[in-house]
């Protein structure tokens, strides 16, 4: 079997796993959806002052949701020893880190596509940039996000306590990345700069960090 | 080997507190923001050596990572330890000079940012270090510093950015420093540097008797089972 086909395999199983229990994709909804609701009424923007903050409540409420569903990415596999199975299996490393970061893009893509109306409806949102730019931010963002989630939800498995570590080893290194979604979906929100600096700026730390990933994915998968 | 440990810790005394007097005494009071300039000498030796730790840390983490190197792992975790410490001192110094001379206690400045940014990702490396199980822990200590280290050139350039958009409070630089300032400054460096390599080297000698000491229990208690049985 070759790496893609494994990688599809994988995903495929994946797929099929969250499509019969729905458990990520309804735990991380409701989670976003109360994130939305409660930033909304504590904070009651007018249309202006939302285009403002917008850029960064979405992003915070993506970021949390997104955790929900990091967390449960390799917990699935220590069930029976499937992930020694892996170990031991000649299988490459990196088509089975690949399966799972594509995995999570998916749940996290959906979650945003199925959240974006209501911020709309919730913060009377209406876009005065480029609006075709979002969904490259939206893409890139998200990559940013679930390539390190992956990656550290494959550390934090090995660690006492691991659906608190996953954040803490998450968040300080997703910082620029944080920084560079909100920034460009709020320049692209109010149109009053340019979000393709930004845009640049978060396509560099996806390949970085893709690279680093696929360098030492098999490193940690082998630990022991 | 042995012997150097007392002379460097006689000499970092004799150093700290002659840094001290010529801090306090010897170095000329700033002219327009007076005695509370004096931080500065506590203030940028302490971020200069945090980050030398935190490079220490970075290349021994990438040692470890090539060689598996037990010795490798221990300078990584000591620097890291102590380069946190140190970095400390520097965000709290930091505001109690910021608030009188710029009047704000803190702003999302280029270096105010890198610096806190840095001391989160060490502290999250301190966090993992702590809860992951013994065996694995150097492994996936050495895989986050270098991560860390990735992300500490996209921090920089975001902040860069940030920062042309939203100009902040300008920092008190460009102008020149007083020769007899720079020297001052110079020797609580030195005497700095001498503390965190003496703290770091008592530091790394406790934990390789630490890790002598657990690999002899194990030892023991797998002789101890075998007796019984």
């Amino acid at each position: 079997m070759t790496t893609s086909s494994l990688t599809r395999a994988t995903l495929a199983k994946d797929l099929r796993l969250e499509w019969r229990s729905k458990d990520a994709i309804n735990s991380m909804l409701f989670f976003a959806l109360l994130v939305v609701v409660i930033f909304s009424f504590s904070f009651n923007p007018t249309a202006e002052e939302s285009r403002q903050i917008a850029g960064g409540l979405v992003w915070v409420a993506f970021l949390f949701a997104a955790v929900v569903a990091l967390n449960q990415t390799w917990a699935r596999e220590l069930r029976n020893q499937v992930l020694d199975a892996y170990r031991v299996s000649p299988a490459p490393a990196n088509s089975l880190f690949l399966a799972k970061a594509f995995g999570n893009f998916i749940f996290v893509a959906v979650l945003e596509a199925l959240m974006t109306p209501l911020f709309i409806v919730f913060y009377n949102l209406r876009a005065l940039g480029p609006t075709w730019q979002l969904p490259v931010v939206a893409a890139l963002g998200t990559w940013a996000l679930v390539v390190n989630g992956t990656f550290f939800a494959a550390m934090s498995i090995r660690t006492r306590s691991r659906e608190i570590m996953l954040p803490l080893l998450l968040f300080p290194i997703s910082i620029p990345a944080v920084l560079a979604m909100v920034e460009a979906t709020s320049a692209i929100l109010s149109g009053e700069y340019s979000a393709r600096p930004w845009i640049a700026l978060l396509a560099t730390y996806d390949v970085v960090f893709t690279t680093g990933c696929l360098l030492l994915f098999e490193t940690v998968l082998d630990a022991e | 080997m042995k012997r150097a440990f007392p002379i460097l810790a006689v000499l970092t005394a004799v150093l700290l507190s002659y840094a001290l007097y010529q801090a306090l005494e010897v170095a000329p009071t700033e002219a327009t923001m007076g005695d509370v300039q004096r931080i500065f000498y506590y203030h940028v030796p302490s971020a200069w050596t945090a980050f030398l730790l935190f490079l220490t840390n970075f290349v021994a983490s990438v040692v470890y990572l090539i060689r598996r190197n037990t010795k490798a792992d221990i300078v990584a975790l000591v620097s890291a330890e102590v380069g946190v410490v140190f970095c400390t001192v520097v965000l709290v110094t930091g505001p109690i000079w910021a608030r009188p001379v710029w009047g704000i206690w803190w702003t999302w400045d280029l270096r105010l940012t890198l610096t806190l940014v840095l001391w989160l990702i060490y502290v999250s490396y301190l966090m993992l270090r702590r809860f992951s199980s013994s065996g694995q822990t150097p492994l996936m200590a050495a895989v986050l510093a270098v991560f860390g280290a990735l992300d500490v050139p996209l921090v920089y350039f975001s902040i860069w950015y940030f920062r042309t958009q939203h100009p902040s409070p300008v920092i008190g630089g460009g102008g020149s420093l007083d020769p007899r300032m720079g020297r001052v400054l110079l020797i609580n460096w030195a005497a700095f540097l001498c503390f965190a390599v003496l703290v770091c080297w008592s530091r790394y000698r406790v934990e390789r008797l630490q890790r002598e000491v657990e690999e002899t229990q194990a030892l023991e208690g797998l002789l101890e089972s075998r007796g019984a049985r």
